[in-house]
């Protein structure tokens, strides 16, 4: 059996910043586990820029950012293992995994941090109708393709979904000469980001054509085409309003999923909005010693979020190895009320909250001049006004302490209300 | 010339139109815009719009077949293609380290293309 003080799995931002952060407060015996040949995660395929605004006030590009974070964990001197899979976890920390240099290895740890990060839904997972040809990718995977392995995947291409890897891929793919037919989305607004929309739709001329999906996909051993439609506001499709558009590529970019099989071995409970481990102020899920942070918890939408949530993670996962987190306490819950899809955390002890305590949030729908109000036990204690929210930005708060100190409240919750 | 252009100088997504107007000593009126920094977004988006270029060039003795690069400045809107066309003939050799600069003053702009990673 190894021993080791904190293992983290997963050595994408999230796995990375945990780790450095575990090390700086304190913390020697680390190790990082990374599936992959390479540390840095999806950012290693991510090659446009727009990564770092809020952590280093610059714009990098995802190799750019991961590299800083690789470069920082080997300085510290922290541990990784490349190839490595990991098998099983379990509630007490033990960990199986695998490679082809050591086998299989079993390896315990006093604190574990998962960060395994999330997956692309599939075809599959949206029951498109029509026949089974080759040219059907999901977005991330045809961004690894034509970024890393340098196989062009299409020359006419239909994009479903305008979540931000389909619109980052409109472009990518326009630039490598394709041309990018339409981008689909199933909702009345994109799940993008607007610099995303100008940037890679309106700047190539790509029509966004909302409330669409794509109801048949047509071609035997290729893609040859799919059909089109409007929807109605229940996202049904509107008879007569089919149109055949000539492709013969289709990038689904219709959301990710938190990639929690390991966490549910472990007993952790998973939050239904989320699909991500319902965790603490401290990123701590339901079992003592093991903690969460990045895409694994909720999927973000900027790396630099999952930054600041991981070096949380790696802070607390290092106070509970020295034994400074305070575990027992009365513990408030948190409620996305009127608005709000969810919010992370969902359990707070004030003991281990330093002068801010934040939460990260998304809203249900697009709204304009409105204010968040935040309820302690239904009681008005903070509002914020903002100007623009929308689905596809996260909201993150952050509160002052004090404004909780010396009452016993149970409930925190946050709702949207026109200002 | 008109022109109306979404600003993401901000979330707010601002729909603002740019007008020229040479009366003015900025030589266009801006509408739409809730603040000073739209202005300026607004303007430079139509007297010169400019992007920074992310793509990659083929990379040889490396684990993978691609290294990604950008420009080291933001080239001319309308020169992205003709960019494209120059970078996807270069082919280099690993090792390299990110920073590095992989093909010097594309087209007479001046601007560098750099390796975003070491590889």
């Amino acid at each position: 059996m190894l021993n080791y003080d904190i293992v983290v799995i997963g050595g994408g931002p999230a796995g990375l910043a945990a780790a450095i952060e575990a090390k700086k407060n304190g913390v020697k015996d680390i190790l990082v586990i990374e599936r992959d040949r390479e540390l840095g995660g999806i950012l290693q395929q991510c090659i446009h820029n727009g990564f770092g605004l809020h952590v280093f006030n610059e714009e990098l590009t995802g190799p750019e950012y991961a590299e800083k974070f690789i470069d920082e964990l080997k300085n510290q001197g922290i541990e990784y293992m490349l190839d490595t899979m990991v098998l099983d976890i379990t509630e007490d920390r033990k960990i199986s995994a695998i490679n082809t240099e050591n086998g299989l290895m079993n390896i315990h740890a006093k604190a574990l941090i998962l960060s395994m990060g999330c997956r692309e839904r599939t075809r599959g997972a949206i029951n498109i109708p029509g026949t089974r040809p080759a040219g059907v990718f999901s977005a991330g995977t045809a961004q690894r393709f034509i970024n890393m392995e340098g196989y062009m995947v299409g020359k006419k291409v239909v994009i479903l979904g305008s979540g931000d890897i389909g619109l980052i891929m409109a472009r990518r793919m326009t630039l490598e000469g394709a041309k990018v037919e339409a981008v689909a989305e199933l909702m009345p607004f994109s799940g993008g980001l607007t610099r995303n929309i100008v940037q890679c739709l309106d700047d190539y001329n790509i029509p966004l054509l909302l409330s669409h999906t794509i109801i048949e996909i047509k071609g035997k051993e290729r893609v040859e085409g799919v059909v089109i439609a409007k929807v109605d506001e229940n996202r049904k499709p509107i008879p007569g309003t089919e149109k055949h558009i000539e492709c013969d590529t289709l990038l689904l970019s219709v959301g990710l999923i938190p990639e929690n099989e390991l966490s549910l071995k472990a007993g952790v409970n998973i939050d239904p909005r989320t699909n991500g481990p319902i965790v603490n102020e401290s990123m701590e899920t339901k079992v003592k010693g093991i903690f969460a942070c990045g895409n694994v918890v909720h999927v973000h939408d900027l790396v630099d979020f999952v930054t600041k949530e991981s070096k949380k993670a790696g802070k607390s996962a290092s106070k509970y190895v020295l034994g400074e987190l305070v575990e027992k306490e009365e513990i408030i819950k948190t409620n996305a009320d009127e608005g709000i899809g969810y919010i992370v955390p969902q359990r707070i002890r004030m003991s281990n909250v330093d002068e801010k305590l934040e939460l990260f949030m998304r809203v249900k729908d697009v709204y304009k001049n409105v204010k968040l109000v935040i309820k302690a036990d239904g009681e008005v204690i903070k509002e914020f006004k903002r100007k623009h929210l929308a689905p596809g930005e996260m909201e993150i708060i952050s509160l002052n302490s004090s404004l909780l100190e010396g009452k016993q409240v149970s409930n925190i919750s946050v709702s949207v209300k026109g200002a | 010339m008109n022109k109306e252009v979404v600003c993401i100088v901000c979330p707010m997504g601002c729909h603002i139109k740019v007008k020229k107007d040479e009366n003015l000593y900025l030589g266009y009126t801006v509408e739409g815009n809730k603040c000073k920094r739209g202005k300026e977004y607004g303007i430079k988006e139509l007297t010169n719009p400019t992007r920074i270029i992310t793509t990659t060039v083929k990379i040889k003795n490396s684990h993978l077949r691609r290294l990604p690069v950008k420009t080291n400045e933001p080239v001319a809107k309308d020169k992205i293609f003709e960019c494209m066309k120059v970078i996807n003939k270069v082919s280099i050799k690993a090792p390299i380290k990110v920073g590095d600069v992989v093909l010097e003053n594309i087209l007479d702009t001046g601007v560098d293309i750099v390796a975003s990673r070491s590889m």
